[in-house]
């Protein structure tokens, strides 16, 4: 596993709704070796306040040399990055940490909700670029609303994958919770990628516990360097602390404390 | 003819540019640029990132007789122009660390230092004892003021004589080269300056952090676990310069000037305000390269001042009027 320091030109800069934005960076050595699951850490500017980076997993990874990042404009850091002009030279750290273990054949569920849909289109494209019938396997999306879901609904809809929806206000799918719609798709498949809130996750946990049905998680913790060397961003496991940027930020469901993280 | 021959490695010092070869008492360095401890994990982190061997030195994680598993999270916060942590001395214990992290460490040709703590005076000479002659420790940094353990740091680091006490347990417990680092959470950091100088410390090194806290005005919680932290980054530069400065004219050891370094105009300030050499903290997390970076640019500032050798500058700070 190895990973860059790179200077990226900024190459696109898309807001998919309001506070939502996508941008494209030309990264070469990134592109190449990350993995669905990964991640980058963002300089968000050259100064010192903010001072340190951001991390984003890595949304989409083209042989191009591409790699782009999803996010809401949140605080500070999201706030200036989203501003960044197309052009601009930004400082990325990556590929970093644990990503998705995805080598079965079995029929999958790709779970997100809001922002945690980032890494699973990634996922998503690998899985349909390795050959498998990708109507088999099922994508659950959830988000406040139709103008943040059906831009990415597309892009899931377009890999072959059959794709279902939930949103907050109810403007599109589902109105309400995305576990909601868990009941129908676990008893036909043999593995559940999450991303997403807390609380989402931790019920899909659970349903997927009963339904004994594996499940694999991507967290999202504060974090100060990524590389495993601030130790900052523990979370609770059932074994002791576990640190996301190393051991995560993808982790099989059942080495993690759900009560505590 | 033999006088006219020169040697390789003087060649070399002269096509590369100025000397910046600095000595820290017995253990000499190839510049004085360190990374600082708890920010460089075990080095191997930040082995695709950074060129190891152009380090002046690595000071590793600091590492307790028994293996710590920090503080319950969350344990960073980012403040401006800087970052709280609590992280809690988190560490595999010194026995893993030799069995486990040392291989690595050897392979390099830069020196390894490694920075200790413990809970007693008795533990600090423990850990120094285990480490004494272990091949590729090149020196101990003791660790006598991290704020973030109830229980052990800062009472050596605020009072003098435990101080000295824990300066002496750890040079009866070993021959290696002695650092103390020192905690800028104190009224008068020369007067611990003094007592870990007189109690057989070989240098010291300072500052550590400095204890803050920050708050959620929302959830109206602390943004940290452990309610307080150390801050880090820029923020306490100017801070850890003064301090620096202080102690440099108040003792003989060396100084090795710690606080908010990230570019070479940084270091620079240290040296000139006394230190030998310097250590690159919060840096490495928001920029892997800076302390590379730092190497390079302190050759390019002894070119631009038309100076030879990085020593002639340390504590040339000028302070008179004229």
């Amino acid at each position: 596993m190895s990973e860059f320091q790179q200077k990226c030109t900024l190459l696109a800069r898309d807001c998919l709704a309001p506070d939502v934005v996508r941008l494209t960076f030309q990264a070469p050595k990134i592109a190449v070796t990350a993995r669905p699951g990964q991640f980058v850490m963002v300089r968000v500017i050259d100064g010192l306040d903010p001072l340190l980076r951001r991390p984003f997993s890595i949304h989409r990874s083209s042989a191009d040399g591409t790699i782009s990042l999803l996010f809401k404009v949140i605080g500070k850091g999201t706030e200036i990055l989203a501003q960044r002009c197309v052009g601009d030279q930004l400082d990325l750290v990556g590929p970093l940490g644990k990503g998705f273990d995805f080598s079965g054949e079995q029929p999958v569920c790709l779970i997100g909700g809001g922002m945690g849909i980032a890494p699973l289109l990634f996922l998503a494209e690998q899985l349909e670029q390795s050959g498998r019938e990708t109507q088999k396997d099922h994508v659950l999306l959830g988000a406040r609303n139709k103008d943040e879901l059906a831009p990415l609904a597309e892009e899931f809809s377009a890999l072959g994958y059959a794709v279902q929806l939930a949103s907050d206000d109810g403007s599109v799918g589902h109105k309400g919770f995305i576990p909601d719609l868990l009941d129908f798709v676990l008893p036909s498949v043999e593995q559940v990628y999450t991303c997403g809130p807390h609380l989402m996750m931790e019920n899909i946990v659970g349903q997927c516990q009963q339904a004994e049905v594996s499940c694999q998680v991507s967290l999202e913790t504060h974090m100060a360097c990524g590389m495993g060397a601030c130790l900052g961003c523990t979370v609770h496991g059932k074994r002791g602390l576990v640190h996301v940027c190393k051991q995560g930020p993808v982790f099989n469901a059942d080495v993690l404390a759900w009560g505590e993280i | 003819m033999k006088e006219d021959y020169m040697n390789p490695a003087e060649e070399i010092v002269l096509c590369t540019g100025p000397d910046v070869r600095v000595q820290i008492g017995s253990l000499a360095l190839r510049n004085p640029v360190m990374t600082a401890s708890g920010t460089f994990g075990y080095a191997r982190e930040f082995e695709n990132l950074v060129d190891l061997e152009r380090l002046g030195a690595i000071v590793v994680k600091g590492i307790s007789l028994q293996p710590k598993p920090g503080n319950p999270p969350p344990r960073v916060v980012e403040t401006a122009c800087g970052m709280l942590n609590a992280i809690g001395l988190e560490n595999v214990g010194v026995d893993r660390f030799i069995a486990g992290k040392m291989k690595y460490l050897r392979s390099l040709t830069t020196p390894v230092v490694v920075n200790i703590l413990g809970d007693s005076v008795e533990e600090y000479g423990e850990i120094a004892r285990r480490l004494d002659g272990v091949e590729g420790v090149a020196a101990l940094e003791v660790n006598i003021s991290c704020p973030n353990v109830k229980k052990g740091g800062v009472a050596f680091g605020t009072m003098p004589e435990m101080a000295a006490r824990v300066t002496e347990a750890v040079r009866e417990a070993s021959g290696l080269p002695l650092i103390v680092k020192l905690s800028p959470n104190v009224t008068d950091i020369v007067l611990m300056a003094k007592a870990v100088e007189e109690a057989g410390a070989d240098a010291v090194s300072l500052i550590n952090t400095l204890i803050g806290m920050a708050i959620d005005p929302m959830s109206r919680k602390p943004r940290l676990a452990n309610v307080i932290g150390g801050l880090s980054g820029p923020a306490i530069k100017p801070v850890a310069l003064r301090m620096v400065w202080q102690v440099a004219q108040a003792v003989a050891l060396p100084v090795i000037g710690i606080g908010g370094i990230t570019t070479a105009d940084d270091a620079v300030e240290f040296m000139l305000a006394g230190a030998s050499a310097i250590q690159v903290g919060t840096a490495n997390f928001y920029d892997p390269s800076a302390a590379e970076n730092i190497v390079q640019g302190i050759t390019g500032y002894l070119q631009q001042q038309g100076e030879d050798r990085l020593v002639d500058i340390i504590g040339t700070l000028k302070t008179g009027m004229a």
